[in-house]
């Protein structure tokens, strides 16, 4: 086993290097511009994205017309938000989303707002799911699109989007989902899930990073989005700017390998997963698990140890690549908005841990990782006066804090 | 973010982990930070009530590496002071002793006030146990 141990694959995954090696020939044999209308080798590197098109099209239900290259999901999410409400603004100019969204959403709403848009930001329930009722309430004639992402990036939390996507078109509005967590790793169908626009990216699911895609239907409705980027008019008029072959072709070779995989793939990372919160939960106690366990990515363990700042965890198991929600290790100094949002209280966002297991981790790590952060809780819990509080029977809830 | 070499000891080996007795008289106890900020200490001095010197210091702290260390530091400067001296420790003697970045300034300050809290707990026992509040209680 090798150290340091990478389990933090919903910030990135590293690339499978079977994607790596389809790649290669792009970056320098087959260098053409797949623009390029009058030779030999623009027409090879467009055969290349056309390929990677079908690949990506296919691993979630859709046909390659519908798929929009991009340099990765914040930009997928800029132009669906702004491309939608550009578009459809004369039909009106209230978008709904909920506030467990990625910056990516949520500052493009910001931005919107500013523009006039309204928007209404749904909370979530304690378990990081939506109210349907609360959703179907808030939309308005006036509102053009819905943006619910598919999975959260915290908390692996599944929405249910069928549902979803039956309420949008029940009352004739558009349906965005940011997917960047679900594709490659649980079956999204963009038909059976009746999702109008979706945005993924390469490197969550060990593709490149600088390279995604937005699907935009094209029927039933043909949805219609307003280019953000001016130039050539490249992907019909939505996306100017030279295609990256390379990261298309090794987008769509990532794409091909998920969908023959996937399946396989969620079993053996599901079985990883509870292994590691059984062991954690066993041996320690006031151990706290964020977002509901039933509707939750397979690969994904967001889990809080009360009385143990995250950080301080963090620096005590350094082999262990991982994340936390607590303000310390945040760049804004606020713990996390999404837990903060499921109502547990910022305490446990501040002793929060995400875990992303992936297609590279093995159990024998998965061991490793469960030993070490069993024993590094302990060890900071002896240093811990509110876990000695706890330990008193001091209800930590009742005690006047001097905060600073 | 990259920790200096002394914050990465106190954090590995801790100076002074532990509780004194806090109804004991001649001990003084300072908790400072709330949970929801992500920071708790507790610091306790042990006073010799002759001589006014600090013979023990104890802490636990929930929180960062930064404040960790910061506490356990301060539990070091701490033993053999007098409690007057002890009053001069400064967060900014801290925060150069380790080498602290300004995003965990915060962290010296927080065991400036622990000290202040519990030399003054033990002032106001001390005060309390003079004869006439004796006789109150």
């Amino acid at each position: 086993m090798k150290l340091p141990i990478y389990m933090d694959n919903h910030a990135t995954t590293p690339m499978d290097p079977r994607v790596f090696d389809v790649m290669k020939p792009y970056f320098t044999e087959v260098f053409g511009n797949a623009a390029s209308r009058n030779h030999s080798f623009g027409w090879e590197a467009e055969e290349a994205t056309e390929k990677a098109r079908k690949q990506i099209a296919d691993l979630i239900g859709a046909t390659p017309k519908e798929i929009v290259f991009t340099s990765g999901a914040t930009e997928s999410n800029n132009l669906a938000l702004k491309g939608i409400s550009e578009m459809y603004a004369e039909r009106g100019n209230h978008i709904i989303t909920q506030v467990t969204e990625h910056k990516a959403v949520l500052d493009t709403c910001k931005r919107l707002e500013k523009e006039g848009v309204r928007v209404t930001y749904l909370p979530v329930k304690q378990d990081g799911l939506i109210d349907l009722d609360q959703l179907r309430e808030a939309i308005t004639d006036k509102t053009i699109l819905i943006s619910i992402m598919y999975a959260n990036n915290e908390i692996g939390v599944v929405q249910p989007m069928q549902d979803i996507g039956k309420i949008a078109k029940e009352k004739g509005v558009l349906f965005h989902s940011d997917a960047v967590q679900a594709v490659g790793k649980i079956p999204v169908n963009v038909m059976a899930d009746g999702i109008d626009l979706l945005s993924l990216t390469g490197h969550k699911l060990y593709g490149p990073k600088g390279c995604g895609a937005l699907y935009v239907r094209r029927r039933n409705p043909r949805v219609q989005i307003t280019a953000q980027m001016d130039g050539g008019g490249h992907e019909r008029g939505m996306r100017s700017g030279t295609l990256n072959v390379p990261g298309i072709v090794g987008l769509g070779a990532a794409c091909e390998i998920a969908k023959r995989e996937m399946a396989e793939e969620s079993k053996r990372l599901s079985f990883l997963r509870d292994k590691l919160k059984n062991k954690l939960m066993t041996e320690l106690d006031e151990v706290y698990i964020n977002g509901s366990m039933e509707h939750r990515l397979p690969h994904n363990l967001n889990i809080s140890f009360a009385y143990v700042e995250g950080e301080s965890l963090l620096m005590g198991i350094n082999d262990i690549a991982v994340s936390s929600g607590s303000a310390c290790t945040s760049a804004t100094l606020e713990p996390s908005y999404v837990l903060k949002a499921l109502g547990a209280g910022d305490d446990l966002a501040h002793s929060s841990i995400r875990f992303g297991i992936g297609r590279f981790n093995t159990e024998p790590e998965v061991d490793y990782v469960s030993n070490k952060v069993i024993d590094v809780v302990r060890k900071l819990r002896e240093l811990s006066p509110l876990y000695e509080m706890a330990k008193e029977g001091v209800d930590l809830s009742k005690v006047v804090w001097a905060a600073h | 973010m990259a920790y200096s070499d002394k914050v990465l000891d106190h954090y590995k080996n801790p100076r002074n982990v532990g509780s004194l007795d806090k109804s004991s008289p001649d001990v003084g106890t300072g908790m400072v930070g709330a949970p929801e900020c992500g920071d708790v200490m507790k610091l306790q001095v042990k006073v010799n009530p002759e001589t006014g010197v600090i013979e023990d210091a104890k802490f636990k702290t929930f929180g960062c590496g930064s404040a960790i260390a910061s506490s356990s530091l301060a539990t070091e400067w701490l033993k053999g002071r007098t409690v007057d001296q002890a009053l001069h420790i400064k967060n900014t003697d801290i925060v150069n002793e380790l080498s602290l970045p300004p995003v965990k300034i915060h962290c010296s300050v927080l065991a400036e006030d622990a000290i202040k809290a519990a030399i003054g707990d033990y002032k106001n026992k001390r005060n309390a146990a003079k004869p006439e509040a004796v006789a109150v209680s």
